[in-house]
């Protein structure tokens, strides 16, 4: 309990000051400033929280509770699925503590707002190089709110209904994706994949796209860690019907992997986190949204930088471009209700892909996917366990099957958690699949972390 | 004090590229490790090689440094000065709450860890809830919606699920927004499928109950309204519009953007809400990030508790974990939990403010917004629609009509012109309902004397469009540009979105 009624944030909060404005002003007390708020609605107690603290003790006492977590820098971790450990550079944290980026709002005036415009038309350049989209906006809340406004917009466009995504993905992702699909009165419909490599069934596919359908929707790589390899012949078959085809990705695969832009997507979304971002337990993270054509522009959701002069021509200026789209001028004509999105977390990807640059971004890709192939090598010499369980090429993640165990993926789980190492995340969504785990390893996973995971498994199914 | 901000006409970072340079060594493999595998590059399928490099711009650390820091020397945070942007709440952001993230107990904390990792920062995602449910008076919270605009989504879908519930849905597709509303409102409320329906306001600044009474019936599924209002003036006869609603079977939702000036003193659950969402980059003093990452919580009554998003964080007494076990909730809103990094930095503002601080907030947002109102009120230059027969509580709008009428310059002229004096403009154009309007939000976190600043340049920026119009109208000259082209730069003619657009551009300029 701080004793005192003044508070370090609040300048004007002695009595002395407080007195000297209302008098000023024609009051004499706080209490006649709120007598336009009827007695009905009046609170009558204090609020029934705790009093004010001081900053040392607040610190201690935040600390304590954090202290109670085991982050992944204290135990090896195998978990990716929508978040994933990466390294971050110091200097993106340096840049995002930036106060003068930090403590803007969206910026509005222009003029005095160049610093946080420039770096967000930056980050749009960065992006749309690493899709080869022609338009980036300055960001989504993340993948699946993306994946949402990517099929109302494909909707929107093209006066269809049907919404095509693959059978293997995050459920949670779907379960969002139908939570904005449902009151627009979008079908989602499932494509076939095949069970062995994963492909999407091209057949089955060519069926399935009908005059119905707004776009299908990819994910390269797939949720569950392997490529899709016939993105051209999917590209083609979802063109010949006019529908559009809505590409995601991990931005960090796109150092090594094809561009949705290069096999003709016309709208990309993904996972920005990735991008010089903490995990931070799941948030923020960085809803990636890129589109290419004017037609699919001006049904962009979200904010977009644009580059221009002053009205003197003297200097090159940014400022926010097409607001026509926008909820604060079209209101419920708008192409989305989004406002405030997740431009720091934009500025954190800008400067981690000019730190990495393209040499940079494909060494990054060929770590990960050495690591990746080492711990699916060292896991495939233990008995009963089969990783990857699809015949493809993989990134960073990958499936591991325990079924030749005779044991329950969960079972296996909770003792390597007393080991100390989390493993990868329980796939009980595709029951198909059996005892099935989905695995990641980036380059933030050390050898030892992978040896020891080994070693462990070895001991556990003993 | 005079005012000039960095200028460095800093080219665009691809322009700085040099080949060759790195910014960042990422870790490398050890040799057991590439004696595995062999060539990476042999992984990747050959028809999904990329071709090209993507032109990433390539340069050393402390370019890139450099780069960054001299950008944001052109930009002005709350830290650099008054931020009075009304309805966006620009507070003072308390360091502790950033600093409290340096922690890798969070920063490098996976969502998808086994519970028995996680139990402190379930433990104050538990504690956050309990916060606001009692400062709203709410029966249960959702932490997850990343913004305030996913907040209003989720409140809509929570209406539509009661509704649904009730076998109404299809009858319910009114949405009763007024006109001063919030641009994020009527979107929102599109978005889950319902039709809007206009309020106007009245003389007194509130929205006019006999509109309300003249349009709600059947097919209202609900009200949304802030409280107090984008004029700043509280809507007096709330409980009357509460009345209305229930007796009609809709829903009333608090749009939380200016909850400020009620810290303390009213709750939305004593206005008679049934839904509210809370804005913790605003309200809760978490920083604005130049447009996000921001937080939305959304509140409901105990009615509506089934309904929402998933996962909640629960406690059995022994240990809190998230549950997803709610057959009625409208579903996921998002990935994961929310916006934890904000909430974190929200937990520990609450923590320092206590009850006693948060009502304190409230009332030196309102005496703030009160002191600018009637010292500007002096000016009659200015006007002030409603005031004073309605007082404000966290910002007051004024009108440049008189101005626009008397000297031709605009509202927009003199927001550019207030850059010039070392702060960040008020608010332009809205709410809508004002003619030439400035919306004014000081916050608590000003000073007299920084407010006193921002009322003489308000002032002598309106005697300049009478001595001067010609230095207003070409304003501003002390920020990092002069003013700005913005219709060039949403022209389709002439509109450039990216580095490679400009490229393209100035391509075809030297082939004409």
């Amino acid at each position: 309990m701080v004793n005192s009624e003044v508070f370090p944030y609040l300048p004007n909060s002695s009595s002395r000051i407080k007195n000297r404005m209302l008098k000023e002003i024609g009051f004499g007390d706080i209490s006649e400033l709120y007598k336009d708020i009827p007695e009905k609605a009046r609170l009558k107690d204090k609020l029934n929280i705790p009093s004010s603290t001081s900053e040392y003790e607040v610190e201690q006492q935040v600390e304590k509770l954090l202290s109670k977590n085991r982050s992944i820098s204290e135990i090896p971790s195998f978990l990716g699925a929508g978040c994933w450990s990466h390294y971050v550079p110091a200097v993106v944290d340096a840049i995002v503590s930036r106060s003068e980026f930090a403590t803007s709002y969206t910026p509005y005036q222009a003029e005095t707002s160049q610093g946080i415009l420039q770096t967000l038309f930056e980050y749009q350049s960065m992006i749309c190089e690493l899709t080869e989209m022609d338009y980036t906006n300055s960001s989504m809340y993340d993948w699946p709110t993306a994946l949402g406004e990517a099929a109302r917009m494909a909707v929107r466009i093209t006066g269809r209904d049907e919404f095509l995504i693959p059978h293997y993905m995050d459920l949670e992702k779907v379960e969002v994706l139908r939570t904005y699909s449902e009151p627009a009165g979008i079908k989602i419909i499932q494509i076939e994949q095949n069970e062995h490599n994963g492909q999407i069934v091209l057949e089955t596919l060519e069926k399935k796209i009908t005059e119905d359908t707004a776009a299908v929707y990819i994910e390269n790589p797939s949720y569950l860690g392997f490529y899709e390899k016939d993105v051209e012949e999917i590209s083609d078959l979802t063109h010949k019907k006019d529908s559009l085809l809505i590409a995601g990705v991990d931005p960090i695969s796109l150092g090594i992997i094809r561009p949705p832009g290069d096999y003709g997507a016309d709208i990309v979304i993904g996972e920005g986190q990735p991008l010089g971002n903490h995990m931070n337990y799941g948030g923020p993270s960085l809803g990636l949204f890129a589109c290419s054509g004017s037609r699919l522009l001006r049904q962009m959701p979200g904010r977009i930088v644009g580059m221009t002069n002053t009205l003197d021509g003297k200097d090159e200026a940014y400022c926010l471009v097409h607001q026509t789209r926008e909820q604060h001028i079209r209101r419920e004509r708008a192409t989305s209700n989004i406002c405030t999105n997740e431009a720091l977390c934009a500025v954190a990807a800008a400067t981690y892909l000019a730190l990495l640059g393209p040499e940079g971004l494909r060494n990054l890709c060929e770590t990960i996917i050495t690591k990746s192939h080492y711990a699916m090598k060292r896991l495939n010499e233990i008995e009963g366990i089969r990783t990857p369980l699809f015949d493809a090429q993989h990134f960073k993640e990958f499936t591991v099957n325990f079924d030749e165990t005779g044991r329950s993926y969960k079972e296996i789980h909770d003792e390597l958690l007393r080991k100390d190492i989390q493993g990868g995340k329980i796939l009980s969504s595709f029951p198909e699949l059996g005892e099935t785990a989905l695995y990641c390893v980036t380059e933030t996973n050390s050898r030892q972390d992978m040896d020891a995971l080994v070693n462990a498994l070895n001991d556990v199914l003993r | 004090m005079s005012y000039r901000q960095a200028k460095w006409n800093e080219q665009l970072i691809f322009e700085k590229s040099t080949k060759g340079r790195i910014g960042h060594v990422p870790p490398s493999v050890d040799q057991k490790e590439s004696n595995a595998i062999g060539n990476p590059n042999d992984s990747v399928p050959p028809e999904l090689k990329r071709k090209r490099s993507p032109s990433l711009p390539e340069l050393s650390e402390v370019e890139i440094v450099r780069h960054y820091t001299r950008l944001s020397q052109e930009n002005f945070g709350v830290d650099s000065g008054i931020y009075p942007l009304g309805s966006c709440t620009m507070k003072y952001n308390p360091k502790i709450c950033d600093r409290i993230l340096n922690s890798s107990k969070i920063r490098d904390l996976h969502p998808l860890q086994d519970g028995s990792l996680t139990q402190g920062i379930l433990e104050i995602l538990y504690h956050l809830s309990n916060y606001f449910a009692e400062i709203t008076g709410m029966h249960g919270i959702s932490l997850q919606p990343a913004a305030g605009a996913q907040g209003e989504f989720a409140g809509a879908l929570i209406i539509r699920a009661y509704h649904d519930s009730h076998g109404e849905l299809s009858n319910r597709d009114e949405m009763l927004i007024p006109d001063s509303a919030h641009g994020t409102n009527p979107a929102s409320a599109a978005m889950a499928g319902f039709k809007t329906v206009v309020i106007p306001t009245v003389d007194s600044g509130c929205l006019d109950i006999n509109a309300v009474k003249s349009v709600v019936g059947e097919k209202t599924a609900g009200l949304m309204l802030t409280n107090p209002n984008t004029l700043g003036i509280f809507e007096s006869n709330i409980s009357e519009v509460s009345d209305l609603i229930h007796s009609a079977g809709g829903l009333l939702y608090y749009d939380g953007a200016n909850t400020n000036p009620t810290l303390g003193k009213t709750r939305p659950k004593e206005m008679g809400f049934d839904i509210v969402h809370l804005n913790l980059h605003k309200t809760f003093a978490t920083p604005h990030g130049g447009g996000g990452p921001g937080a939305g919580p959304v509140g409901v009554i105990e009615d509506l508790e089934d309904f929402l998003p998933v996962p909640l964080v629960v406690y059995d007494g022994k240990r809190y974990s998230l549950d997803y076990d709610r057959p009625h909730s409208i579903g996921k809103i998002r990935g994961f939990y929310g916006n934890v990094a904000v909430l974190l930095r929200a937990y520990t503002y609450i923590l320092s403010m206590g009850w006693d601080g948060l009502k304190s907030v409230g009332e030196l947002s309102v005496l703030n917004a009160n002191y600018i109102a009637r010292k500007i009120s002096l000016n009659k230059k200015y006007t002030i629609p409603y005031y004073p027969n309605s007082l404000v509580k966290h910002e007051c709008v004024i009108s440049a009509e008189k101005i626009y009428k008397d000297t031709g310059i605009r509202a927009w002229d003199i927001s550019k012109r207030l850059l010039d004096y070392g702060v960040h403009s008020p608010t332009t154009y809205f709410p809508q309902i004002v003619e030439e309007a400035l919306m004014i939000e000081p916050t608590e976190t000003e000073s007299k004397a920084e407010l006193d600043r921002l009322i003489d340049a308000i002032c002598k920026v309106a005697e300049e469009c009478y001595s001067t119009p010609e230095l207003v109208k070409n304003a501003p000259y002390s920020t990092s540009v002069t003013r700005i082209n913005e219709a060039k730069a949403s022209h389709p003619e002439t509109m450039c979105l990216s580095w490679k657009m400009k490229n393209n551009r100035d391509m075809n300029s030297k082939d004409r």
